[in-house]
């Protein structure tokens, strides 16, 4: 797909929504959309993509949307995509429909994890989509299971004894590909090419697809809205978030830096890491770095790299 | 339409399996459920249904209750029908998912078989569960028996589906001694269980992708409170539509619902309200209390929301004591949800009785007719000339102090 034909297809996701100036996940959702061929039925957990874009009497959504709660959108698509099969088996509906599934990170990793690893499991034929803001953005910038080690968050503040948030984020990716469903991919949206492709793949398989793509919040990781993609993409250079996919149990690398660069150099384009430069805190960065390399070195074994 | 009546069988079921054959009948195009006792025979029997090819149902066996509701209300606005089943933590779990079916006005049937909620952990029945969920905007309907509960899970479909009314229902039996006991059920022939419940129609289903729709959505100050306004309308509708459903139920079946059972009440001066089972124990207390000369009767809610308050105060106005017989506590000091219920409504009977309220049988705990005979002579004396005073409004009957 080369970006003017990809500008050309038909946007089911309109302007006008409330999300703020640069933020990231409006490109994640235009893009899985559109690489969508099916009419499509999307479910949203609540946070910020389902409250910045369903503010009644108003819609973003040129497709049929559902918003039921904050941990069940795979739980709530579960039900729409069983509905879909039983009408289909009764000749009552001879559409193909996609089903789509989105959740924040919080919504994903946390408190929807279980809902999420019961809909793979029974093998829903539904991409869920995590739009990965690394943080739980609409109550206010508190950490999740997938904010990065360090970070300055509203419930993990940088202070005199804290230097933000203690734990490295998990790897959901890797959980989901362990639950063996034909697919699972790791995107970012600044890389919409590879993401496209991810979502094509995803929206073929013959079951469930999760993908999880860091999608930058300028809000929370305090960066300009015009270096929206500019950080989302460091973020990928420097390992912190490599691009792959596993699919039917085989990993693969979709995207390899030249060069890595250092974490360091990622983490000073974010005001959420500004305590981090502030004062000596060279131990913990160099074991930040340690775990990034560590990680990646793991993913290249799994991709037989 | 009269044929059915007469082509009726006749089979010994459990409540459960009351449930499970009415379910079956009704056939409805997805089922997401998860077990918990004393619901899960419904699930089991429902899963060989499945199994046997004998309904059309996708079943989604979900890794929670919580999922159960949040797939039974996807499936429903996707355009399915869809029914869920639990009990007591199961519908605890659900809490959340049941206020958002109501407000997003899905029509959900959901037996709900009664059990006391933990802690301590107890599997038997009391009505704990589903009193806490009577404000949730579901419809409740309760069963003394079986029949009833088979009776009112296939009228629940059509209550809910109605387009005045677009509320979940949820339709109730005792734990353990409905749902495990066994008893005689008159059951309709399939077609026309079929032909009463017909086709599912939902105004904004999902799988109309030519015409989207955004379900779910944020509505803030300026929007939210018209959306609850038109709930509690439909409410109010709903009361016409459980007696129209009721009358149209009679002619296929002839049994005859109402909004609640009179039961000696002609010429009662004194009477007990009751709900589900202790209905049955109660009657027979009454029938032998009459043989003594007693002027007693009881009232069985059947429907419990939408509350009817009117119809109610009409039919008690003029008693001289009454007792209320509530298996769950509010906690609150002022007595068990179904007294508070009827006092609400009495307040503007021109004649009110006096009221007392007695919570018994909490976490199974048995209600013999013993109990209910030392609870009705305890009525009687209140509403004697002689008695001064009340004493304690709120008794706890059955119980070791
Ligand atoms: C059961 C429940 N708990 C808490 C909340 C409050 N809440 C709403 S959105 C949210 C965080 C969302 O974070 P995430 O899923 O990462 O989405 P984001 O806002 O970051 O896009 C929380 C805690 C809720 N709506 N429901
Ligand atoms: S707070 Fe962050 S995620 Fe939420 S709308 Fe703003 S930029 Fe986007
Ligand atoms: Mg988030």
């Amino acid at each position: 797909m080369a970006l003017p034909d990809l500008a050309k297809k038909p946007q089911r996701f309109t302007g006008g929504h409330r999300a703020c100036a640069g933020c990231g996940f409006p490109v994640t959702i235009k893009i899985i959309l559109q690489a969508a061929e099916n009419p499509v039925v999307v479910g949203c957990a609540t946070g910020c993509m389902e409250v910045t874009s369903t503010i009644y009497p108003y819609t973003a959504w040129r497709c049929s949307f559902i918003h039921t709660a904050f941990e069940n959108a795979a739980a709530t698509m579960s039900g729409v995509e069983a509905a879909y099969r039983s009408l289909k088996r009764q000749g009552k509906i001879d559409k193909d429909i996609d089903f789509i599934a989105f959740g924040g990170d919080g919504g994903t990793y946390d408190i929807g994890l279980q809902a999420l690893s019961g809909a793979m499991e029974r093998g829903h034929k539904l991409v869920y989509v995590c739009y990965n803001n690394q943080g739980y953005m609409n109550t206010g910038i508190q950490r999740s299971s997938a904010t990065p080690r360090g970070a300055n968050t509203t419930t993990t503040p940088a202070g005199t004894h804290l230097p933000g948030k203690p734990q490295y984020p998990k790897d959901l990716t890797a959980i989901m590909a362990a639950h063996g469903i034909p697919y699972a991919a790791q995107a970012s949206m600044s890389h919409w090419n590879d993401l496209y492709r991810k979502a094509q793949k995803a929206f073929a398989v013959d079951g469930p697809a999760f993908l999880n793509v860091l999608s930058t919040c300028r809000l929370g990781w305090a960066t300009a809205p015009e270096d929206t993609v500019d950080v989302a993409e460091g973020a990928v250079q420097c390992n912190v978030w490599p691009l792959f996919e596993v699919e039917n149990g085989k990993w693969k690398l979709t995207f390899k830096p030249k060069k890595p660069l250092p974490v360091a150099d990622w983490m000073k384009q974010q005001g959420r890491f500004k305590h981090l430069f502030q004062s000596d805190n060279t131990e913990l960065l160099e074991s930040i770095q340690r775990q990034v390399d560590e990680d990646w070195q793991r993913l290249l074994e799994l991709c037989g790299e | 339409m009269a044929v059915a009546v007469e082509t009726q069988k006749t089979a010994a079921l459990t409540g459960n399996e009351a449930a499970a054959q009415a379910m079956r009948q009704i056939n409805p195009d997805v089922v997401a459920a998860y077990p918990i006792t004393p619901q899960t025979e419904i699930v089991q029997l429902f899963s060989t249904f499945v199994s046997d090819g004998l309904v059309k149902t996708e079943f989604v066996a979900v890794e929670s209750e919580h999922s159960a509701m949040s797939a039974t209300v996807g499936a429903a606005a996707a355009g399915a029908r869809a029914m869920t089943a639990t009990s007591s933590q199961g519908l605890a779990l659900m809490w959340e998912m049941l206020y958002i079916a109501a407000g997003m006005r899905v029509p959900v049937v959901m037996p709900m078989v009664n059990r006391a909620l933990s802690s301590p952990i107890n599997i038997h029945c009391d009505h704990s569960d589903s009193m806490g969920a009577r404000d949730s905007g579901w419809l409740q309907i309760y069963s003394e028996n079986a029949q009833e509960m088979y009776d009112n899970l296939i009228q629940a479909v059509r209550i809910a589906e109605h387009p005045d009314v677009l509320l979940p229902v949820m339709v109730t039996m005792d734990g353990f001694i409905i749902s495990h006991g066994m008893e005689n059920v008159e059951l309709l022939p399939d077609r026309a269980v079929q032909d009463f419940v017909g086709e599912y129609h939902f105004p904004y289903p999902l799988l109309d992708v030519e015409h989207p729709k955004t379900l779910g959505p944020l509505a803030l100050q300026d929007f939210y409170f018209e959306f609850k306004r038109q709930q509690a309308e439909a409410v109010h509708r709903a009361k016409n539509v459980i007696l129209a459903v009721a009358e149209e139920y009679a002619r296929i079946s002839g049994r005859r619902y109402g909004f609640f059972e009179a039961y000696q009440m002609d010429d009662a001066e004194y009477a007990v309200v009751v709900l589900g089972s202790t209905a049955g124990t109660a009657k027979y207390v009454i029938d032998q209390l009459r043989q003594a000369g007693e002027k007693c009767g009881l009232v069985k809610i059947r429907v419990f929301r939408p509350f009817p308050g009117p119809e109610l105060s009409e039919l008690l106005s003029g008693l001289k004591a009454l007792g209320i017989l509530d298996r769950a506590d509010t906690f609150s000091t002022q007595g068990g949800p179904l007294y508070l219920e009827v006092k609400a409504a009495l307040y503007h009977a021109l004649k009110r009785p006096k009221c007392i309220n007695y919570i018994y049988g909490l976490g199974g705990r048995d209600i013999d007719p013993e109990l209910i005979r030392q609870a009705l002579m305890e009525i009687k004396d209140l509403g004697s000339e002689q008695a001064d005073g009340v004493g304690p409004i709120v008794r706890y009957l059955g119980v070791r102090e």
